[in-house]
């Protein structure tokens, strides 16, 4: 082990060593050879960032690395972007929406919510234990998890809090602002029907705690109805390990359900009778009306869809074709339809939807618009599988209220609203 | 028939027949993982509102109050009225609201339905810098002193096991359960419209 990974440091400081004097070669070369400085050159050479050639096809490309990970272009630079927070711990950040395209959000930018910060666990000393209601209590090495017969989704994980900002007023300037707490990725694990099995589930047995293995010990209650369903165990994400921050070696998928169910770090299964009513379903997870009463348990997200492009910020570069385009998804099942309005609502076109169409999952939707340089509201409204519609955000608060700024914070799944002015430029606003 | 096969037919049998079936099951399926003993089992904590689960121990107010200053009032506040961490007392009669100008206040005292999530959220996630690290007495004093701020036991209460789900919490009944999906009114005839503001941070 030690020796492992002392030969690991070797190979990462020879790669190095290579790389320096290759650029340094590059550079002798450069002076005669019409290589243009871009300025980018103060940047750290290990960062993968690359002197840029007048003609790419003039000179030879960098080598090929014996072993490496790759990265994404130099020229390349949208990133996940952190909600400030009290505390960088306890915190989230966003998904570039505007720049994605399809319907898969890069891991290294899969949105992130934590409740103690990203918790670093070496995967050959974790364990899932397995107890409460059950007849043998089991505990499981990763490896013990990875034994069994797998499975892959494809599909969106949100929290619930995505847009609290939006209730009231339109807040937030972008779309990675107002609708990032959404990402897509292809998840690989165990069903949690297969783990609960070998521990044999009791008579009686109605609920269980999932608990994470983090500074938060992060706890949530599912009925064991939904976790027979389709629950799993993943170590999986987008073909590969999942990623520290989304629950590295273990993560507890809840299709449909918002996202703090998902459990990450996952370290313990506890299964009883009833629920255990926890700080994150009580106080936290709940959706305070103007009554006074709170919805709890408020499990699945409904369908919702939004424009990504245009989108919050942008600009369109004058009159003429523009590809309207934006992502759909439901808890609930598959996206049937997503219409889009051009002016703000009054009415509405088919908007085509882009292959695979998968249950739980982000879609993607395209419609051809030309437009005529004058102000526009650009808006899109999903339909899933059940035929729930998504709604307006008038609709929305005359059934859950404006209780303060935030509303009742969670699940706000209403039809986003982008105006498009005559210069082109495109706000976020409330149209209704 | 490969033993995976029969071993998954055994499965999708137990499953059909539900969970009751699969508890009568005589061998798991594929037998993976090993047994978790009780002091696997020793460190983990998580009561249920009825008390099932809840450790031995016990702690007063007073007791409560000297670790409250030590350990929880820099981020909670010296009179527990929030700073980083949450506000932990006040706020009843704020949730009954629709004021869109102004928050309810949700903190122990006014949302928090049962007194046995206090413990369970203390004793394995604070404090902050050392989540996990309190004793159980510790965790029963610190939540005989919070519900004593909060008015809702007395300046003497002694909790313990016994005495904690007993704690009858303000808001026990603020609760419904989710009857999603909504009905909606009509769209609205006369839309509503506001422009972007920029964003505060």
């Amino acid at each position: 082990m030690a020796n492992d990974r002392l030969q690991d440091a070797w190979r990462v400081r020879l790669v190095a060593s290579e790389r320096r004097r290759f650029l340094r070669a590059m550079a002798a070369l450069s002076a005669g050879s019409g290589i243009a400085s871009t300025g980018l050159a103060q940047v750290p050479q290990n960062n993968g960032v690359h002197d840029v050639p007048a003609d790419a096809s003039k000179v030879q490309g960098y080598p090929l690395a014996d072993e490496s990970y790759g990265m994404r272009s130099q020229f390349e630079t949208e990133v996940r972007r952190r909600f400030k927070t009290a505390t960088p711990q306890s915190s989230w950040t966003m998904t570039p929406l505007e720049s994605g395209v399809g319907i898969v959000t890069p891991s290294g930018l899969h949105f992130e919510r934590s409740h103690g910060g990203t918790a670093v666990i070496d995967p050959a000393k974790h364990m899932l234990f397995v107890h409460g209601r059950v007849r043998t209590p089991k505990k499981f090495t990763v490896r013990d998890i990875r034994r069994f017969p797998a499975m892959s989704r494809i599909m969106f994980v949100e929290c619930s809090g995505n847009g609290l900002t939006e209730w009231s007023k339109p807040t937030m300037r972008t779309v990675q602002f107002t609708h990032g707490l959404t990402s897509t990725s292809e998840w690989t694990g165990v069903p949690l029907a297969t783990i609960l099995n070998e521990a044999g589930v009791k008579p009686g047995a109605a609920w269980l705690l999932a608990e994470g293995g983090d500074a938060a010990a992060m706890t949530r209650s599912i009925p064991l109805a939904k976790a027979m369903k389709d629950c799993f165990v993943a170590y999986g994400q987008n073909g590969e390990a999942i990623r520290p921050e989304q629950g590295y070696p273990l993560r507890l998928m809840v299709p449909g359900c918002e996202g703090n169910m998902h459990i990450k770090w996952l370290r313990r299964i506890e299964v009883s009778d009833a629920p255990f009513m926890t700080r994150e379903e009580t106080s936290k997870y709940t959706d305070l009306l103007p009554s006074g009463k709170a919805v709890q348990f408020s499990f699945e997200m409904e369908a919702k869809s939004v424009i990504t492009s245009p989108s919050g910020e942008m600009t369109l570069d004058g009159p003429g074709f523009h590809e309207i385009t934006g992502i759909a998804w439901s808890g609930r099942g598959a996206i049937r339809r997503v219409d889009v309005s051009i002016d703000g609502g009054k009415t509405w076109r088919n908007a085509a939807l882009q292959s695979p169409v998968l249950p739980i999952c982000h879609t993607r939707f395209r419609m051809p618009w030309r437009w005529d340089g004058r102000e526009a509201i650009l808006q899109s409204r999903c339909v899933d599988t059940t035929g729930y519609v998504q709604p307006t955000l008038g609709q929305l608060i005359a059934v859950r209220g404006l209780n303060g700024p935030l509303g009742s914070i969670y699940h706000l799944n209403a039809i986003q609203s982008w105006h498009v002015a005559a210069d082109g430029k495109v706000t976020n606003v409330h149209a209704y | 028939m490969s033993m995976r096969t029969s071993a998954a037919v055994a499965f999708a049998l137990a499953f059909a027949c539900g969970v009751a079936a699969a508890a009568d099951a005589p061998k798991t399926p594929y037998d993976f993982g090993t047994t978790a003993t009780d002091a696997d089992l020793a460190r983990f904590v998580s009561p249920l509102p009825d008390g099932r689960g809840l450790p031995q121990g016990s702690g007063s107010v007073l007791q409560g109050k000297s670790i409250y200053l030590q350990q929880c009032a820099s981020c909670h506040g010296e009179n527990l009225q929030g700073g980083t961490g949450d506000r932990l007392v006040g706020g009843r009669g704020s949730l009954v609201n629709g004021d869109p100008a102004k928050a309810p206040v949700k903190t122990v005292e006014s949302y928090w339905p049962y007194a046995t999530t206090l413990f369970d959220y203390i004793k394995r996630a604070m404090p902050l810098t050392a989540p996990d690290s309190l004793s159980n007495d510790d965790v029963y004093a610190l939540t005989a002193y919070i519900l004593a701020q909060a008015k809702i036991v007395a300046d003497d209460a002694l909790m313990n096991a016994q005495t904690l789900p007993k704690v009858q919490m303000p808001n026990r009944n603020g609760f419904v359960p989710d009857r999603r999906p909504d009905r909606f009114p009509p769209p609205a005839k006369t839309p509503h419209q506001s422009l972007a503001i920029a964003p505060a941070k």
